[in-house]
Formats: structure tokens, C-alpha cells, sequence
């Protein structure tokens, strides 16, 4: 056939460059979109070229499928509030495993019933595949669950825990390789099947909120790798090549998170964050703190040169990013230079927050990396901290027992005024209390960020009026 | 393995501003699982596991596809539009 010998090929390496084109160009926001359309091209041409393949004959499924899935996917992209967007991550990663585990079970059943059987190296590359496909789902959509808040959001420790979580993969992992060396043991697959659904599920229980972006990270990688091995079993190298694109994008994402958490792998997934916890909370005390009304509030930025809001998941939670955008024009005007401190691991995925603030219209010139605004936080006259809690807390720089000991973080307190955006002085997904709120320097400002925020923004509008 | 490394430069280079958009980006990339899909579902003699196997799993990779490039275009979309806004 030499359209298979020949276009097909072409058309797959196509497809491979486009792909790595996307993710290239995907690096500054002014070639970003050029780089999703070329990602599209390759798709378009990696799918034309597949369906083209000679052993291709029954395109009616296919193509009922295609209309499905498009029918289904156009509307979530299209309706889902930028706030979503962590949950709508962690169901597609669902759906992008489950599809590639689902491809393995077919490709397992298929080779013993009609042959060729599979080889050693094609049996490991498929263990693998439904392996990191089963665990993928079901521990993607435990992470929805939590982000949508149909699960509690809180890590679920018990006794053990770690015990039955290794013992549920030794045991997976001994039946794969059982699976590897005598491909025949029919009854074992499904064994390996449950096995893998139950441990993904296991694997997230522990996990807390402030965890979510490294382990959605961690999922986004997972799945890129199962459909790598995919390409393994069928031979395909746009497979590998695409799913080792994503796989190793995701390795780094949550490579970065851990980092910006001061936190390792093991210590992210094996989730030690819960025992300490305890400890934490009973050393707490009812300690001073200082509160102030919005009109206070609104007073203490209008005087201020510089102002670093730092937002975090409250913002999210409250959809307060266009009320802060508001804030944002009407504190500009008045010659008020305002930034925006984000710490990678702010909100419940990366680049949570930039995502959101870009919505509200924010310049993105005015987000500024952890790393880049701390320098300059001495200088800035008042610190807002919008339903951010750990990523600010001092107890990660001073206090070594603190569990969030080592982590980076911004440094609000070096702020002239600290103001907190805070429903309640309960702590964060962390668990943690944060010494920053009774800083003499900090002002606590009790409520719904966005109500609060309206509050303000009337503040200085009726402030504007009367000058 | 090359691919890999490939990634590993090429998400170095991508500013944490990015990272959510690139996140949806390589996931729908990811859902070219649907090539396997389709040649699984499209064998001439396919038996109906595999058939119904193969058709989830191209309706749930083609639902990446489409959604995954469309919110992204839609996230990068906000982060074009107020360049020109800025004064």
C-alpha cells in the first residue's frame, strides 16, 4: 500500500511537529494562539491520516463518535465559567485516560482472541498503558470531585493509610507483571483493572486542596505517558511522540509546583501534610487581631503610591476578580500603581489565578511572579490578600516546625499595611495558622471577598465624586 | 525518549502566566489517543468489545479534542484582548 508507506508517515510527522510547534509557541502570550490553531492543524492531520489507513473500513462507528463527542465538548468549552476551569482539567485528564485505558483493555482481549498474541515488550508497554489509563481516571475524577466541592475538600487520613494505599499497588503491580510474562491469564486482567480504578481512588483521598495543583499536574502527566505507551502496543510513533510531549509537560508542571512548595513527590502523595495538621491546630490561641470596615479600607489604598494585591483560591471561590478589576481602574486613575503578586501555586492548579485576573480584564504586564515582586514588596505601602493564606504566611520562613517550613513565599509582611480579605479567621486548606494576621501592620478585613471588594470599589468611587 | 527531552526544554520556556492554557493545551494534544481509538473501532473485523471499546474511546478523546483546543483559544483569547485595551 503505499499510501500507508508512504503519505501516511508524512502525515504523522506532520502532525508530531506541529505538535511540538504548539507547545513552543505556547511559551509567550503573544505566539500563543498561533500555537493552539497549529495544534489543531496537526490533530486534523494526524486524524485524516488515520482514517485514510487501509485496515480503516467501518467509519460509521467513527464518525457516530466524532459527532458525540464534539456535541458533548462544544458546549463545556463553551459555557464553563473561567472559574472551572481546575475542575474541567481534571474531568478531560478523566476522559483522556479513560480512553487510552479503555484502547488497552481492547487491545489486550484482542490479542487473545484473535491473535497475534502480544509480545513481552508489547505486554509491558500495555500494562503500563491501562495501569497509569485506570489510575488516571479514577484518580482525576476524585480530584473533580474535590475541586467541584462534591467531595471534601480536606485530606481523608486514616490509620495505615500508607499500608493499603503500597499494598494496593504491589498487588497491581505483581499481577501486571504476572500479566507480562503469561499474557493467558484471562481471570487476572480484571483483577488488575479494579485493582488500578481503586488505587487512583486511594491515591487522591489523602490529598488536600492546596495540593491540587501538583497532583493535577502529576494527572496531566500520567495521562500524556499512558498514551505514550499506547503508541508503545500499536506501533505508532506520533503516539509516543504526542503522549511524551504531554507526559513530560505534566512531569514539570508538578516538578515546578513541588518546588514552589518546598515539597517533594513522595511528601505531596503520601500526603504526611495530614498527621502534622493535628499538631498544628491545638497549639492554636485566641491571639489580638486588628479589623477595619471597607471605608477604612478604601481610605488606606487611596493614600497608598503602591499597592500588591495577592489573590488566591478565595478569590476564585468569591468570582471577585472583576469587582478587584474595578478597584483596580479606580485606584489607577487616582495615580495608585497596583500590581499583582501571584505565587505559582495560588488557586487550585497552575496558573490558576492569571487565567482568572486575564478574564477580569487585568494587563498581564501587571502579573507579577514570586520571585520577581518580593525585592520590591518592602516598598510597597499596603499588601491585599484576597482569600490567599499559605502562599503568605511567615511561619514558612521562620518557624522550622511549621509544616509549610521552606516553602517560598511572598513576602507580604514586609508591607507598610497588610490588609486580609477573609471570610473568617479560619485557617487555610493547609491548616495552618498564619502568624502574618496578627502582625501589629495588618488590618483584617472579615468578609465575602467580592462583597467586600464592591464595598471598596463604592468607597472610592463616592470619595472620587466628593474631590 | 527524544520527544520527552524535547518536552522537557520546550515547557521550560513557558511563563507560569501560561501555565493553565498550556495545561489544557497538551491535554487536548494528549487525546490523540483518539488515533488508536479510531483504528481499533475501524478494523474490518472487530469484535464487539473492542468495537464498543473503541467507540468510548474515541467519542471521550474527540471530547478532549474539541473542548480542550476550544477553551484554550477561549483562556488565550482574554489574555490577547486587553493589550491593545492598555492605554
Amino acid at each position: 500500500m503505499t499510501l500507508d508507506n508512504t503519505i501516511l508517515p508524512l502525515l504523522y510527522m506532520l502532525a508530531a511537529i506541529s505538535f511540538i510547534l504548539a507547545i513552543k509557541w505556547m511559551g509567550s502570550p503573544a505566539t500563543a494562539r498561533r500555537g493552539v490553531i497549529i495544534g489543531e492543524i496537526g490533530m486534523l492531520l494526524a486524524v485524516v491520516g488515520t482514517l485514510l489507513r487501509f485496515e480503516v473500513v467501518n467509519y460509521g462507528w467513527i464518525f457516530l463518535a466524532f459527532a458525540l463527542g464534539t456535541i458533548i465538548g462544544i458546549p463545556i468549552a463553551v459555557i464553563m465559567p473561567m472559574t472551572a476551569v481546575p475542575q474541567r482539567t481534571a474531568f478531560s485528564h478523566a476522559c483522556g485516560a479513560l480512553a487510552s485505558a479503555l484502547i488497552g483493555t481492547a487491545e489486550y482481549y484482542k490479542g487473545l482472541n484473535q491473535g497475534p498474541a502480544p509480545t513481552t515488550p508489547e505486554m509491558t508497554a500495555l500494562i503500563i498503558e491501562t495501569l497509569l489509563g485506570f489510575l488516571t481516571f479514577t484518580a482525576s475524577l476524585m480530584a473533580f470531585g474535590k475541586l467541584q466541592e462534591v467531595l471534601p475538600q480536606r485530606p481523608i487520613t486514616y490509620k495505615g493509610q500508607n499500608f493499603v494505599n503500597l499494598g494496593i499497588f504491589a498487588a497491581a503491580a505483581i499481577i501486571g507483571i504476572v500479566l507480562i510474562v503469561s499474557p493467558g491469564q484471562v481471570v487476572l486482567f480484571p483483577i488488575f483493572v479494579i485493582l488500578c480504578l481503586l488505587f487512583g481512588i486511594l491515591l487522591i483521598i489523602p490529598i488536600g486542596g492546596a495540593d491540587m495543583p501538583t497532583v493535577i499536574a502529576l494527572l496531566n502527566s500520567y495521562a500524556g505517558l499512558s498514551a505514550s505507551a499506547m503508541g508503545f502496543v500499536l506501533n505508532n510513533r506520533l503516539l509516543i511522540v504526542a503522549g511524551a510531549l504531554d507526559g513530560s509537560s505534566g512531569f514539570i508542571l508538578s516538578i515546578i509546583m513541588c518546588r514552589a512548595m518546598n515539597r517533594s513527590f513522595t511528601n505531596v502523595l503520601f500526603g504526611a501534610f495530614g498527621q502534622l495538621q493535628v499538631a498544628a491546630a491545638g497549639a492554636q490561641e485566641a491571639k489580638p487581631i486588628h479589623s477595619a470596615s471597607p471605608e477604612e479600607a478604601a481610605q488606606i489604598l487611596d493614600a497608598a503610591r503602591t499597592v500588591v494585591v495577592i489573590p488566591g483560591y478565595g478569590m476564585a471561590v468569591a468570582q471577585a476578580q472583576h469587582k478587584l478589576r474595578e478597584m483596580f481602574d479606580l485606584l489607577g486613575k487616582r495615580g495608585v500603581n497596583v500590581e499583582f503578586a501571584i505565587h505559582p501555586v495560588a488557586g487550585r492548579m497552575p496558573g490558576h489565578m492569571n487565567v482568572l485576573l486575564a478574564e477580569a480584564d487585568v494587563p498581564y504586564d501587571k502579573l507579577r511572579e514570586m520571585d520577581d515582586i518580593n525585592p520590591e514588596m518592602a516598598m510597597a505601602d499596603v499588601a491585599l490578600i484576597i482569600g490567599a493564606n499559605d502562599v503568605v504566611n511567615p511561619d514558612a520562613e521562620n518557624n522550622p516546625n511549621s509544616p509549610i517550613a521552606g516553602m517560598p513565599i511572598i513576602q507580604a509582611y514586609k508591607a507598610r499595611t497588610v490588609m486580609v480579605i477573609k471570610r473568617s479567621m479560619n485557617p487555610g486548606f493547609a491548616g495552618i495558622d498564619n502568624p502574618l494576621y496578627y502582625l501589629d501592620n495588618t488590618l483584617m478585613l472579615f468578609g465575602d471577598a467580592k462583597a467586600f471588594l464592591s464595598s471598596i470599589v463604592k468607597e472610592l468611587q463616592a470619595v472620587g465624586k466628593a474631590a | 525518549m527524544l520527544a520527552a527531552f524535547l518536552g522537557f526544554q520546550l515547557i521550560r520556556g513557558v511563563s507560569p502566566l501560561l501555565h493553565t492554557p498550556l495545561m489544557s493545551l497538551t491535554n487536548a494534544i494528549s487525546a490523540i489517543a483518539v488515533v488508536g481509538a479510531i483504528l481499533l473501532t475501524g478494523e474490518k473485523d472487530a469484535s464487539t468489545l473492542s468495537r464498543i471499546l473503541g467507540f468510548s474511546a474515541v467519542l471521550l478523546a474527540v471530547l478532549n479534542v474539541v473542548s480542550g483546543y476550544l477553551i484554550t483559544d477561549r483562556m488565550l483569547k482574554m489574555f490577547k484582548k486587553r493589550e491593545p485595551a492598555k492605554k
